[in-house]
C-alpha cells in the first residue's frame, strides 16, 4: 500500500505550530510506517506534487502566501487550517488595526534608528495585503485544528483519525486551553 | 426595615442616574468630553471603568464629537429608508457616520426607533421625526444650515401618530383613574393575585411566562427591599404597541406596576423607557405627578397603611439587549447591559440582588384590568393555553399599518385579511428573532402554542427581496450584540459577512452550507435571548425559501471573501509597482 503523501507549509506565522507538530516525538517514528512527506520545512521540496493531506500554519499577509495556499489547494485532497493565525490571522492579523501604509511607514520610515527611509519596491519581495486574511476566506479549508499552537497531542488525534479513515474529532480536552 | 426614600412628588427631573447624566453630557457637549470622567464618576460614586464601559456600550453615547444636529436615520424594515439618509447625506454634504467640519451636523443609521407603521423615521437630536419623505428633505437641509432650533421645525414632523385599526378587550375598555387600584385594595392582595392567576396571563413582552408565578416567586422571597420593573425597552424592530400604551394608556400601567407592589410588597418601581421614546418622558412625569396628586402613589396609596409605593423613569441609550430583562436590570444598576447568568432568576435576585419583578407594558396594562373586572373576564378571551387579547404592531407591505387588538389565537390570514396585507409573500413574527412564515402557513395562529410574538408583524409584499430583509436582521443582530459570549460576538458578524458575500453575488453553495452549519452553533450556544433567536429568521429563510438564496449563488465550488488584486492596492502604489507579481488574480 502507498503511504499517505502529506505537505505542511508556514504562510504568516511563526514555525510555532511546525514546532509541536514534533512535539508528537516518538510518535513520529510510528506515524512514517504509514505517512512520508512531500513539500514541508521538513523536507525543504519546494513545490507540491499531489497529496493527500496539507497542513497549513499561519495567515495571509502578502501576494506569496497566496500563491503557496492556492498550490497547497490544487494539490492537497484534504487542507487542514492549523492554529490560531490560519484559523483567524492571530499575531499577524493585530496589524489590521491599521492600514497598511502606516505599517510600512512605521516600519521603513518614522521608525525609531531606520536609517536611509525608504519603502523597499524590490520585486523580489511580496507585496502586502491590505490586511491579514484568515486561510478560508480565499480557498475551501476542510478541517480546523485550533490552538496556538495545537498540542502534539491535538496533531497526533486528527492524523490518526484522517489515516483511519474517520471523520476528524478532537475530544473536548484538546480544545480546552485556559 | 430600611425603607427607601420616597422622591418628592414635585419632582420634574429624571431620577440621578448615570444613563441620565450621560445624555446630559451628549446633548450639551455632542460628546463625553474625557475630562468629565472621572469628575462624573466620583461625584456618582462609581468607579471610573465602569463609567468608561457604559459610554462605550451604549450607542447615543460618542467619544468624538457629533454635529449640533445628529441625526440619525432608521433602519428598520419597517421603518427605515436609507435612500433618504444618503439624499440628506447629498444634501448637507456630509459622509455618513463622519461629523461635518464645521460640526454642524453629523448623519447615521440607528437601528429600529419604533415608528414602523409611520416611517421612513428618524431621530434628531433624540428627538423622532415620522413620515419622513424625500420632498422635506431640502427643507429640512435648510433648517440645518441656518441652525434653526429643533422647536421652530415644523412641529408636525414630530407629532407621532396612534394608529389604533383594530381596538379589542383592552384597548376599548374605558376605565377610570385608580379603578384597579380601587378594586384591589378592597379586594385584599392575596385576592388579586389569585384574581390574575385565574386570568392565566401570560407575559406579553414574548416569552410568555405565567404572570401569577412571577409575582408569587418574588413575593415568597424573603429580603430587605423588593422590586416592581417594567420593561419598556421595546427595541425588536417592528415592535412599537408599547409606544401607544405609554402614550395614550401610560395611567393604567403605572396602575399595573402598583398592582404588582401590592401583591408583593415592593416600595419601589421603575419604567425602563428605550431611549428612542425620550419624547414620552414629559407626559409619563406629568401622568406619575396627577397619580401622587391622587394618592395612587406615594406614601398610604388610597389610605392603605404601609402600602408606600413610587415610581422612578430610567431612560435607555440605544441598546436592544437592554429589552433582556437581566441586561436591563444592569442598565438600572449604571452598567453595561449584559446579561445575567440565570439562574437565580430577578424574581429572587433582581435588582441590586433584591427580588424583582421585571414585566412587560402590555402585560402590566392587562393586569389593572384584571384587577377591575376579574380573572375569568380576561380567561373568556383567547385560546386554552393564551389567555386573553394580543395588541400587535403590524407594519410593512399593508394597507393600514397600526395596531391591532385580538384575542390570542387568530389565524395570520385574518391579521392579513384585517389590516389589507392579504398579498404578502412571508410575514416576520415576532421581530427578526422571531419566525418568518411562508404563505403556505397563514393559517397557523397567533398564541404563545403557535406563533409567539412579542407584538411584532412585518409584512413583505411580492416585491420584497427576502435575503435582503434577513441580511437586514442579520446586521442588526451583529449590531446589537453585547459581545459578552463567543458564539454570539463571533457569529453573528461571520453570518453577516456570509449574507454579504451572497448578496453581492460572490456566493458560492459552500458558503450557503457553512452559514446553515454557523446559524446552528449560534443558536444552540450563545449565552442568552438574543443570541440563541439571532439565526432564526436565516434558518427560516434557507428551509422556507431555497431558491431566494440560490438564485444567487455562483456555480462553482468557491470564492473569496474579497478582491485579492484589490487588496495589493495600496502596496502597489506605495511600492511604485506593477509587475505580474504585483497583481493577484
Amino acid at each position: 500500500m502507498s503511504k499517505i503523501r502529506i505537505a505542511t507549509t508556514s504562510l504568516a506565522g511563526c514555525f510555532g505550530c511546525h514546532m509541536s507538530f514534533l512535539d508528537m516525538d516518538e510518535r513520529l517514528v510510528g506515524l512514517l510506517e504509514y505517512v512520508e512527506f512531500d513539500r514541508s520545512p521538513l523536507t525543504d521540496i519546494k513545490h507540491c506534487q499531489p497529496c493527500d493531506i496539507g497542513l497549513v500554519e499561519g495567515g495571509l499577509c502578502n501576494a506569496e502566501n497566496v500563491h503557496v495556499l492556492r498550490e497547497f489547494r490544487q494539490q492537497c485532497k484534504i487542507l487542514i487550517a492549523v492554529g490560531a493565525c490560519a484559523i483567524n490571522g492571530g499575531v499577524p492579523a493585530m496589524r489590521n488595526h491599521y492600514t497598511v501604509q502606516e505599517c510600512l511607514e512605521e516600519a521603513y520610515l518614522h521608525g525609531v534608528g531606520v536609517d536611509n527611509p525608504l519603502i523597499p519596491s524590490d520585486p523580489e519581495l511580496p507585496l502586502l495585503l491590505s490586511k491579514v486574511h484568515p486561510l478560508h476566506e480565499v480557498v475551501r479549508v476542510d478541517y480546523y485544528l485550533p490552538g496556538c499552537p495545537p498540542s502534539g497531542d491535538a496533531f497526533f488525534a486528527i492524523l490518526s483519525d484522517l489515516l483511519a479513515g474517520k471523520e476528524p474529532s478532537l475530544p473536548k480536552a484538546m480544545l480546552h486551553y485556559d | 426595615m430600611q425603607v427607601e426614600p420616597l422622591p418628592s412628588p414635585a419632582r420634574q427631573q429624571l431620577a440621578d442616574h448615570l444613563l441620565h447624566r450621560l445624555h446630559d453630557l451628549q446633548d450639551r457637549h455632542h460628546y463625553i468630553p474625557p475630562d468629565t470622567i472621572a469628575p462624573l464618576a466620583a461625584e456618582l460614586g462609581l468607579p471610573i471603568t465602569q463609567v468608561e464601559s457604559v459610554i462605550d456600550f451604549y450607542s447615543f453615547f460618542h467619544r468624538s464629537p457629533r454635529g449640533r444636529f445628529d441625526i440619525l436615520f432608521s433602519n428598520c424594515t419597517s421603518c427605515g429608508d436609507l435612500a433618504l439618509m444618503q439624499q440628506l447625506c447629498d444634501l448637507l454634504e456630509v459622509q455618513p457616520g463622519v461629523t461635518r467640519a464645521d460640526g454642524m451636523v453629523s448623519i447615521d443609521q440607528t437601528s429600529c426607533v419604533g415608528m414602523c407603521d409611520q416611517g421612513a423615521a428618524a431621530l434628531v437630536n433624540g428627538r423622532t421625526l415620522a413620515r419622513l419623505t424625500a420632498a422635506q428633505l431640502p427643507h429640512l437641509a435648510n433648517l440645518v444650515n441656518t441652525a434653526t432650533p429643533l422647536d421652530a421645525w415644523p412641529a408636525d414632523w414630530f407629532a407621532v401618530q396612534d394608529n389604533i385599526r383594530h381596538a379589542g378587550l383592552l384597548l376599548n375598555d374605558t376605565l377610570s383613574s385608580g379603578d384597579g387600584l380601587r378594586a384591589a385594595v378592597q379586594a385584599g392582595a392575596d385576592q388579586l393575585l389569585a384574581e390574575i392567576k385565574q386570568a392565566s396571563l401570560r407575559g406579553r413582552g414574548g416569552a410568555g411566562f405565567p404572570t401569577a408565578m412571577k409575582w408569587q416567586f418574588c413575593r415568597d422571597a424573603t429580603a430587605p427591599e423588593h422590586y416592581v420593573v417594567c420593561n419598556a425597552d421595546e427595541g425588536e424592530p417592528g415592535t412599537f404597541k408599547d409606544r401607544l400604551l405609554l402614550t395614550r394608556y401610560a395611567q393604567q400601567v403605572f396602575e399595573g406596576m402598583a398592582l404588582c407592589a401590592y401583591v408583593i410588597k415592593a416600595q419601589h418601581g421603575f419604567l425602563y423607557l428605550r431611549g428612542e421614546y425620550h419624547y414620552l418622558v414629559p407626559s409619563l412625569e406629568a401622568t406619575l405627578d396627577a397619580m401622587r396628586a391622587a394618592n395612587l402613589l406615594g406614601e398610604n396609596i388610597l389610605n392603605q397603611p404601609g402600602f408606600d409605593f413610587d415610581i422612578s423613569l430610567v431612560l435607555g441609550a440605544g441598546a436592544y439587549i437592554c429589552g433582556e430583562e437581566s441586561a436591563l436590570l444592569e442598565s438600572l444598576e449604571q452598567k453595561r447591559g449584559v446579561p445575567r447568568v440565570r439562574p437565580p432568576f430577578p424574581v429572587t435576585h433582581g435588582y441590586q440582588g433584591q427580588p424583582t419583578v421585571v414585566d412587560n407594558v402590555e402585560t402590566l396594562l392587562a393586569a389593572t384590568h384584571i384587577a377591575l373586572h376579574g380573572g375569568q373576564w380576561f380567561r373568556d378571551h383567547g385560546t386554552e393555553q393564551s389567555a386573553g387579547t394580543k395588541i400587535l404592531s403590524v407594519s410593512g407591505d399593508c394597507a393600514t399599518p397600526g395596531i391591532y387588538e385580538f384575542p390570542f389565537g387568530i389565524t395570520l390570514q385574518t391579521l392579513l385579511a384585517a389590516c389589507g396585507g392579504q398579498d404578502a409573500q412571508a410575514v416576520q413574527v415576532g421581530g427578526p428573532s422571531g419566525t418568518l412564515v411562508s404563505r403556505a402557513e397563514f393559517g397557523r395562529k397567533l398564541a404563545f402554542e403557535d406563533l409567539a410574538t412579542g407584538g411584532s408583524v412585518m409584512i413583505y409584499g411580492a416585491q420584497r427581496d427576502l435575503l435582503a430583509v434577513v441580511r437586514n436582521f442579520t446586521h442588526f443582530f451583529a449590531h446589537e450584540s453585547c459581545g459578552f459570549c463567543t458564539p454570539c460576538r463571533v457569529g453573528t458578524p461571520l453570518l453577516r459577512n456570509y449574507l454579504d458575500k451572497i448578496a453581492t453575488g460572490h456566493g458560492t453553495a459552500y458558503d450557503r452550507e457553512e452559514m446553515a452549519r454557523l446559524g446552528k452553533l449560534v443558536k444552540r450556544r450563545s449565552h442568552c435571548g438574543l443570541g440563541q433567536t439571532a439565526t432564526n429568521s436565516l434558518l427560516d429563510l434557507l428551509a422556507k425559501f431555497p431558491q431566494v438564496c440560490a438564485d444567487r449563488l455562483l456555480h462553482q465550488d468557491y470564492e473569496p471573501f474579497f478582491n485579492l488584486d484589490a487588496a495589493l492596492a495600496t502596496t502597489r502604489e506605495l511600492t511604485h509597482r506593477d509587475d505580474a507579481e504585483a497583481h493577484l488574480s
